[in-house]
Formats: structure tokens, sequence, C-alpha cells
């Protein structure tokens, strides 16, 4: 499972790169989105993979056995993306404002 | 629960609670922002007398044990950063009560200054990484409204550099938050250190998540090559936010640096400190020619910025007890001037109406002789003339430097303390000695304008004059920093 995912995390980060290097501020942003994507599905993969096996403790033991899913990525990238929502969404709207100041939502722009 | 911990960040969150509820903006509001920030700075000494009479404190506000649940942790450093930052808060807040250095009131900015400040003082007293990384979150939300809430092309343009920057910076540093995890399988920065002290792991495997923190923390830092949006940006909102920006945003990139690599990733010593002495050395230089190239007030002081974060750096990078003190005191010192030379760079363009181009002012010694008096005691200190702080805090990085025999930071070291008096005195030869434009009207300064930037001031020069008690607690704080175990049993061994 954890070559695939990280092919795409890859993928994905350089989808990222790739889009912030843009001249478009619209591009930058699914730059931005795509780079918190990807940072939050390599969270997910990086601690490694389990399938089938939600983290109950059995029935007489302490703690949980080796083998299960690791639930703290999940609840990081849970953090994560809500900050990351929120970001963005204050990103679009200071994209909106400057489109209104500016009239132009070109890079060029942001010479003074 | 330890409320020592936990009142630097409840304090700022209520009354910016209150704030939003009651009105932003108005004299009532003023008063409850003033309330709120005494709070926080008599929180902040009393956090620091504490840690600095009984040693390192922890606290886990959940109620969860430690590795587990989230840690608020003040060591020396901490403390007396977020007493700084309370200070900072109260000289800043008092500044920005006279309206024109605080832009326009309908933003709340009373009410996003006091989130601002907590997530500042967040950051200093975290203990879990990840925790570390929700306060820049909510330090930088706070601080993306503060830039915008202008309207000006200016800020706009400010703020998308700022706000790109920012992110990037952010999804690096989660990246590297889920590699460390995924090595260590733990974000409490205390039981990673034990984990990875006990483990026979390559130290380059570990150094390799590290460059990731460096890189993320690099950017809030503002270091070489990674400074550029600071000068673009810090010029543009009202004076009192940039006031506040420049005290303390960058200082907490240098806050972050200075815990991870002397905590977490202290396994390769050697080529993490060459690394970091090179960045230091360019940070400095990079710096300090930028702000000759300069002829706006901010901007040159944004340079200094640059510059004066490559000395706090090198201190780091040296990694000896006297290296780290230095850098500590170097940063409190820092704070303190750079702001200082912020507010009073707002009181000479309220004198020149508004202007911040060098050309345009002058003729402020003639009619301001206090204000010159003013001036130069921030500007010296910078530079680093006894007895000033500066002087003592640069005195002790480059014995430092001496001492671990690295020749040539210690020569670039003296070197940019020049370069950074030619433009202090660029500043002093247009707006002070040049004859006044022909439209100038003198008037007086506003106290709520002079009485920040004197305070300031005088604490400058006792810092100076006090330099003995205060590099004996920088001393401890080294050899807490540099002996990471106190830190460990405060946080593991204290449940």
């Amino acid at each position: 499972m954890e070559p695939f995912w990280a092919v795409i995390v890859g993928v994905l980060f350089a989808a990222a790169v790739y889009m912030l290097l843009r001249r478009h501020l619209a591009k930058l942003a699914i730059g931005l989105i795509l780079l918190s994507n990807a940072a939050n599905l390599l969270i997910l993969s990086a601690p490694g993979l389990v399938r089938g096996r939600p983290d109950f403790v059995p029935e007489g033991a302490q703690v949980l056995g080796p083998g299960h899913a690791d639930p703290l990525p999940q609840a990081l990238i849970l953090t994560a993306i809500v900050i990351g929502f929120g970001v963005l969404a204050f990103f679009l709207a200071l994209m909106r404002r400057v489109f209104l100041e500016v009239s132009d939502l070109d890079v060029e722009m942001l010479k003074e | 629960m330890n409320p020592h911990l936990v009142l630097p960040l409840i304090i700022p969150l209520a009354t910016a609670m209150i704030l939003f509820v009651t009105g932003r903006r108005g004299n009532r509001a003023a008063v409850i922002g003033l309330i709120g920030f005494a709070g926080l700075f008599g929180a902040g000494v009393s956090l620091l007398i504490r840690v600095a009479s009984s040693g390192i404190m922890a606290t886990g506000p959940g109620n969860w044990s430690a590795p587990y649940g989230i840690t608020l942790v003040a060591d020396n450093l901490s403390a007396l950063m977020v007493a700084i930052t309370g200070l900072m808060g109260l000289m800043v807040f008092i500044y920005s009560l006279y309206g024109e250095m605080r832009g326009n009131d309908d933003g709340g900015f009373y009410a996003l200054f006091h989130v601002l400040l907590m997530g500042v003082c967040g950051a200093f007293l975290a203990g879990d990484i990840f925790n570390l990384y929700v306060w820049f979150e909510v330090m930088l939300i706070a601080s993306f409204v503060l830039l915008a809430r202008g309207r000006s092309r200016l800020e706009m343009i400010a703020s998308v550099k700022y706000v790109v920057m920012n992110l990037v910076s952010s999804g690096i540093f989660l990246i590297g938050i889920g590699l460390l995890y995924a090595k260590v399988g733990s974000l409490n920065m205390a039981d990673i250190a034990v984990k990875l002290s006990e483990s026979e792991a390559d130290a380059r495997l570990v150094l390799s998540t590290g460059m990731l923190f460096l890189v993320a923390f690099g950017i809030k830092a503002a270091v070489f090559p990674l400074y550029f949006w600071l000068p673009s940006s810090y010029h543009a909102p009202p004076l009192a936010v940039s006031a506040i920006f420049s005290a303390l945003l960058t200082k907490v990139g240098v806050y972050s640096l200075i815990r991870t690599f002397t905590l977490i990733f202290n396994q390769d010593q050697a080529f993490s400190s060459r690394l970091l002495l090179v960045i230091a050395g360019l940070t400095m230089v990079m710096g300090g020619l930028g702000a000759i190239a300069q002829t706006d007030i901010r901007r040159i002081l944004s340079f200094h910025i640059i510059s004066q974060i490559g000395y706090m750096i090198m201190g780091l990078a040296l990694m000896t007890p006297l290296g780290i003190a230095g850098a500590m005191l170097h940063m409190v010192h820092n704070i303190i001037v750079k702001t200082n030379l912020f507010l009073i760079s707002g009181i000479i363009a309220h004198h020149g109406r508004g202007a911040y181009r060098i050309e345009q002012l002058g003729g402020l010694y003639r009619h301001k002789p206090l204000l010159a008096l003013l001036f130069l005691v921030p500007a010296f200190s910078l530079a680093g003339f006894p007895p000033l702080s500066g002087f003592f805090t640069k005195y002790l990085l480059i014995q430092a430097g001496l001492e671990t025999r690295s020749w040539l930071i210690s020569g670039i070291a003296l070197a940019v303390a020049m370069l950074t008096l030619v433009s202090m005195t660029k500043i002093w030869n247009h707006a002070f000695w040049k004859r006044a434009p022909e439209t100038f009207e003198p008037m007086k300064t506003p106290v709520r304008l002079w009485l920040p930037a004197a305070t300031l001031a005088s604490l400058s020069v006792s810092i100076g004059l006090a330099a003995e008690p205060i590099f004996e607690f920088g001393r401890q704080t080294a050899g807490q920093l540099l002996e990471p175990e106190g830190y460990i049993e405060a946080v593991l061994g204290g449940r």
C-alpha cells in the first residue's frame, strides 16, 4: 500500500509546486490547496497504513496489540484539514479584494 | 493543572472574546484591551519569576499525562519570551491608541491584536510539536487579517506575498511533523528527544526531517535565502502592526529553531552547525547590504530585522553555552530595540506628515532635539555601542565565535555591525540633520507615542548596565537548552 500512496503524494507535491510557480493568483490558490492535501495524505500514509483492523482494545487486555491502525495521524489530519480550509478561505477572500483593488490577478501586479 | 502556564493563553483569549462581544472599537474597547495586555504582562512576569526560582514547569491542560495529552512547558527561554511578549503587547498597544498608527478601526484591531499575542505565547509554551503548529496557525491567521485590514493597493500586494509564503511554510512544517511522527511515533517534544537518543538510527535519517523544519522555521524567521517576503510586506500596514510583527513574528521562528535544534535534532551537530553558520553569515550580510540600498525608513528597519536574525542563528550554530546565551539575549535585545525603532519611525513620520521616505524628511534635530536623543539610543544599541544592550549581546556572540575559532563568522558579525551603523547614519543625516522641508511645521508629540518609545529606550540602557545578572540568567538558560535532561524530566517525570 505505502509505495502506491508515496507515488500519489509525490505527484501531488509536484503538481502543487508547478501550480505555485504559475503566473495567475487563482492557479496559485490551487497550488496551495494541492500542497495542503498532499501534506495531509503524507501524514496518513507515512506512519503506515493498515486495512480492516480498527483499533479496539481486545477484552481483558490493557493496551492495543501491534498491527492495528494508528488513530493519531487521522486526528492530526482532521485538525490540519480544518486549519487548511480556514486559511484557504481567507486566501480566496483576499484574492477577491485584490481583484477589486488592482483589477488584475497576474503576479506581475505584485511588482511595486 | 498549573494556572501560571495557562494564564498567558487565557488572558488574551478572554480579552479578545470580550472585545468581540462588547464592541470592537471606541474608548471602552481601548480600556478593555489595555487591561488585557497589562494582565498578560503581569502573568508573563510572574511566570518568569517562578520559573527562574523553581525551575522548569510543565502542565497538561486536559489532565492527560505527558506523552499522550497536550503539554505546556515553560523553561527559562519560554518564560522570558512570554514576559517580553506581554511587554511588547502593552507598549505597542499604548502606541496604537493614537488612531493614525493603527489604521481604520472596523477590522477589529484591538481584538485581533490579542488573538495574535495569544498565538505567540502559545507557540512559546507548546511542549508538543503539533500543538506548536496549531499555535503558529493561530498567530498567522491573526497576522493575515491585521495585514490585509487596510484596503490600499500597497497593503493588498504585501498581504498576497506574506500569506502565500507563510502558507507554503506551514505546509512544509506539516510535512515535517508527519515524517517525524512516522519515524518516532510521538508528538511530545520531550518524548521525541528521549526516543531519538535511545535509538541507533542513522543521524542523517533524522536530520533529513530536521531540514524540513529548518526550511519551515527559516521562512518564518526570514533567514537567507528565504527572507525576501519580509521587506516586501512589513512596510505596508499601519505602524503599530509593523511594529508588533517585527517584534515577535520572526522571533517565534528563531525560538522554534533553537528549541528543535537543541532538543530534537541534536544528533549530527557538526553538520547542522556548519549549515547554520553559513546561513547565519549570509543572512547577516544580505540584511545589512539590503538596508543600505533602501530609502524608506520602514524598509531599512525591515532589512535590519533580517541581519539581526543572522546574529541569533550564529549563536545557535555555535552550539556552545556562550553562543546559545548570546543568541537568546540578542533576541531579547533585538525585540526591544527593533520595536523601539519602528515606534520612533512612526513618530518621525508623524512629524513629516506621514512621509517615510528619508528624502522627504528633515530638520528634526533642530526642532525636536529630544526625539533625536530618543532615536540615538536604539540606533546605537542596534549597531552595538557600549554601554547599550546591543554591545553586550554582540560581545557575547563574537566572544563565543572566537572561542570556537570560527574566525570568519566573527569577522562577518563585526563587519555587519558597521553596515548597521552606516544605514542608521543615513536615517540620521536625512531625517534629523538635513534642513527641514518647507512645509514643516513643528508640533507636539502625543504622550501615547513617546511614552512607549521612551520606556523601551530606557530598558535598552538598563539591560546594558545590568549586564551581569542578565548574563547569569542567559548562561543558566543555555545550560537548560544544551542539556535537555531537566526539560525532559519536567515534562515526562512530573506527572
